[in-house]
């Protein structure tokens, strides 16, 4: 233990305790219940706190710079509707295993369960959106409860973990312990891997015919991009990257088909649903993977490899389970691998191969361009990654700009791509992205968001311009919430029920901008997309805001359509693949 | 599906019912009962939880409980293995003529009278499910005023614990 004597405020030990855990920056808002933390706050030379304009981007703030640098994201909000806003980046930090740190200021101790002013159980609240979380009205428990809460965040599945303190704990007198060691009685994740199971799935990759490495988000936060690589290239397996592991195995490398799920492509569908193995490594069998679930991958053996045990088995049965660090599940199986490959012993992939190329070749991803000369919105993002280069990093918005996004732009290395994957929030690209740029400020930081995405957050570019953040956002504006359009046009007979957002005419998002203090650009010409791409690319003194004004009836393609069959995929309106056509 | 009786060790902190309750309804798994209560060590709670369910929701169960921080352990209790006790304590309505029978289904099942009445009589009983409901069974034509059932708890048979890995000391906040 880091032991002192000295006495100091709660308040002074939470803020000391954020120094010991290696926090740089706190994105977040005072008030009432957690304003003495504030004031110790100011004199700290160690920790940055950006004032951001409403507590849900704090936290998709913390997310963005959690996702792009690895490190613990952290968000500071009040009591009451400080932390109930909070609630949403919590889920969608749950829900995308994105190592976060919440902390809430809460009532006095006395004044808990009285229904006071700005009381609210946000413990209670954030139960099941949170790895763990803490309630802490003992000043002395602090530096504990923190310490706590950052090797939970961090370790094992990564997660959001939240710690509320009473006002009084922060106003008390205590001294500050920072304990060295952490031992969770109850709490043991598993990292080596079973060699039994390493050696049985060896076996049936050597074995099977048609095998696809599925590789998950778990892939990127376990820093596992490399191990991949060794692994698929020793093997020759084909490779499929869900929407959360999009750069995990670069996008130009030949062993890649793509995104497998509801808008992936053929190829990568195809290996799934064709497939007699599957190797799963760091990802969850999520519905919009497979599709309906009685119907996936019929005649694949599965392999699956996760730290948390509780997703194996929990959709999709799996014959060979491995819990384990997913980079460390890989290194091993690359070293059994190996020996058997110099032994002679290696997978015959050939036919397999020769089919997937055939979809790959049959089915590649595209899109038509309108009829009028009015702009695409793939082709606005097809450019962006084009020009942006390779140190580029995308947060999109949820929607069709964020199945473009992780369509068209090219994603060669890990954390390059940021998105709200498994809540699926409107509203996470700005405030993400800012999150990634103070993360890492050399980086051009590109937030892909739709117009109504953006109209949920854009508030924030006030906290970027100000803060010196200077992130680009590319408005991908169809006046429309898109892809509730998409459906519409395709399950509900063209009828267009509250989608249209006319924001064509309102608001003027290049006024919007410049009200901000940003640089407000509008394009509605295909011709003029790479000069004013270039041209934001150029603006670096303040946040940018290309208006891009895309024709409002182009569709995220390919799609399975929510709860039917992979089988069933289509590669465009009443158009369904040929699996079989030299067969 | 069958019956399954999970004994769970988990630290003695606020919060963690509510935890482990949430969880269950959360993820649509249905507790037919639950105990809880100290248990040799302080800061250790035990909670006997009997649901009914599938073998792979069973599995699904105890790793979604493993993955709660207070969980400190999980064993599945069989019912051979195991003693598995519940109390029920019921007011059936007696008079002179009914009161010798009662009492007659009284000592077949070693149950006790705690309270008499004119025209009731207070019955305690243990055993497992099986017997109280069978007692009950019996009861029931007498006419039951008014029933409570506790939760099931359980310990295996023989001389070894499920604490018998000797658990660190808990020093945290909840």
């Amino acid at each position: 233990m880091s032991t002192s004597d000295e006495r100091v405020t709660g308040a002074q030990s939470l803020i000391r305790s954020m120094e010991h855990a290696g926090v740089d920056v706190v994105f977040g808002i005072p008030g009432g219940a957690i304003l003495p933390a504030y004031d110790p706050l100011m004199d700290s030379s160690k920790v940055r706190h950006i004032l951001v304009r409403h507590e849900q981007a704090a936290g998709h703030a913390a997310e963005g710079y959690a996702a792009a640098t690895g490190r613990v994201g952290v968000c500071m909000a009040t009591s009451g509707p400080g932390a109930t806003n909070l609630v949403t980046p919590i889920a969608d930090a749950h829900m995308d295993s994105v190592p976060m740190v919440a902390i809430t200021g809460q009532v006095p101790s006395s004044a808990i369960g009285t229904d006071a002013f700005q009381e609210a159980d946000i413990r209670g609240i954030t139960m099941p959106i949170t790895k763990h979380n803490y309630l802490v009205t003992d000043p002395a428990e602090i530096p504990r409860a923190m310490a706590e809460a950052f090797h939970l965040a961090s370790t094992g599945r990564p997660g959001p973990v939240l710690v509320d303190v009473s006002k009084d704990a922060l106003q008390a007198m205590t001294t500050f312990e920072w304990p060295d060691d952490i031992h969770l009685a109850g709490y043991h994740p598993v990292t080596k891997p079973h060699s039994k199971q390493i050696r049985e799935a060896a076996r049936l990759i050597l074995e099977s015919k048609r095998p696809v490495l599925y590789v998950g988000g778990g892939v990127i936060r376990a820093d596992a991009a490399a191990q991949l690589k060794a692994l698929a290239e020793l093997t020759g397996l084909p490779v499929i990257t869900t929407l959360m592991a999009r750069g995990a195995f670069p996008d130009s490398h030949p062993q890649h088909l793509g995104m497998p799920g509801m808008h992936g492509t053929v190829a990568a569908v195809g290996s799934l649903q064709k497939a007699d193995l599957i190797i799963a490594l760091g990802a969850r069998f999520d519905d919009r993977v497979t599709g309906k679930l009685s119907t996936f991958a019929p005649d694949a053996t599965i392999i699956h490899a996760d730290i948390d045990p509780a997703e194996i088995s929990k959709n999709r049965f799996a014959d060979v389970p491995i819990v384990g660090d997913v980079g460390e599940v890989m290194t091993e199986l690359t070293a059994v691998l190996g020996e058997e490959k110099a032994a002679g012993l290696r997978g015959d992939y050939d036919a397999w191969w020769s089919t997937l190329n055939r979809w790959r070749d049959t089915y590649p991803l595209g899109y038509d361009l309108p009829s009028d000369d009015s702009l695409s919105p793939q082709y606005v993002i097809e450019r962006l990654g084009v020009l942006s280069g390779p140190d580029a990093v995308y947060a999109a918005g949820v929607g069709q700009h964020q199945m473009w996004g992780a369509q068209f732009v090219k994603y060669e290395r890990p954390r390059m791509w940021l998105n709200s994957g498994g809540l699926g929030t409107m509203g996470y690209a700005v405030p993400a992205a800012m999150g990634a740029k103070v993360g890492l400020p050399g980086s051009t930081v590109w937030a892909i968001d739709g117009d109504g995405c953006f109209q949920m957050t854009n508030q924030e570019l006030a906290t970027c311009a100000i803060n010196d953040i200077p992130i680009k956002v590319a408005l991908i504006n169809n006046s429309s919430l898109g892809m509730v359009r998409q459906w519409q046009t395709l399950f509900y007979n063209s009828r267009y029920s509250e989608t249209d957002l006319h924001s064509h005419r309102i608001p003027d998002f290049v006024k919007l901008a410049d009200a901000f203090g940003c640089h407000g650009l509008r394009c509605e010409r295909p011709e003029d997309v790479d000069s004013v791409i270039e041209q934001a690319l150029g603006l670096n003194d303040a946040p940018v805001v290309i208006d891009f004004v895309v024709h409002r009836d182009a569709m995220v393609w390919p799609m399975v359509a929510a709860g039917t069959s992979n089988d069933d995929i289509m590669v465009a309106r009443e158009m369904a693949p040929s699996w079989d056509s030299e067969e | 599906m069958r019956r399954h009786t999970l004994s769970v060790l988990v630290e003695d902190k606020p919060g963690v019912l509510a935890r482990v309750a949430s969880l269950f309804s959360r993820r649509g798994f249905n507790i037919e009962s639950l105990a809880v209560g100290p248990t040799e060590t302080p800061e250790v709670s035990r909670m006997t939880i009997v649901v009914n369910v599938e073998a792979l929701v069973l599995e699904q169960v105890t790793k979604q409980l493993n993955k709660l921080i207070n969980v400190l352990k999980i064993v599945e209790l069989e019912e051979e293995t195991s003693v598995q006790r519940a109390i029920v304590l019921v007011k059936v309505k007696a008079d002179a003529a009914s009161r010798s029978s009662i009492l007659e289904i009284v000592q077949l099942f070693r149950a006790k009278v705690v309270d008499v009445a004119l025209d009731a009589v207070t019955i305690e009983a243990t055993g497992n499910d099986d017997k109280l409901e069978a007692l009950l069974r019996l009861l029931e034509p007498f006419g039951i005023k008014e029933l409570v059932k506790s939760g099931v708890v359980a310990l295996s048979r023989g001389g070894r614990s499920i604490s018998d890995r000797a658990l660190r000391p808990i020093d945290r906040p909840a």
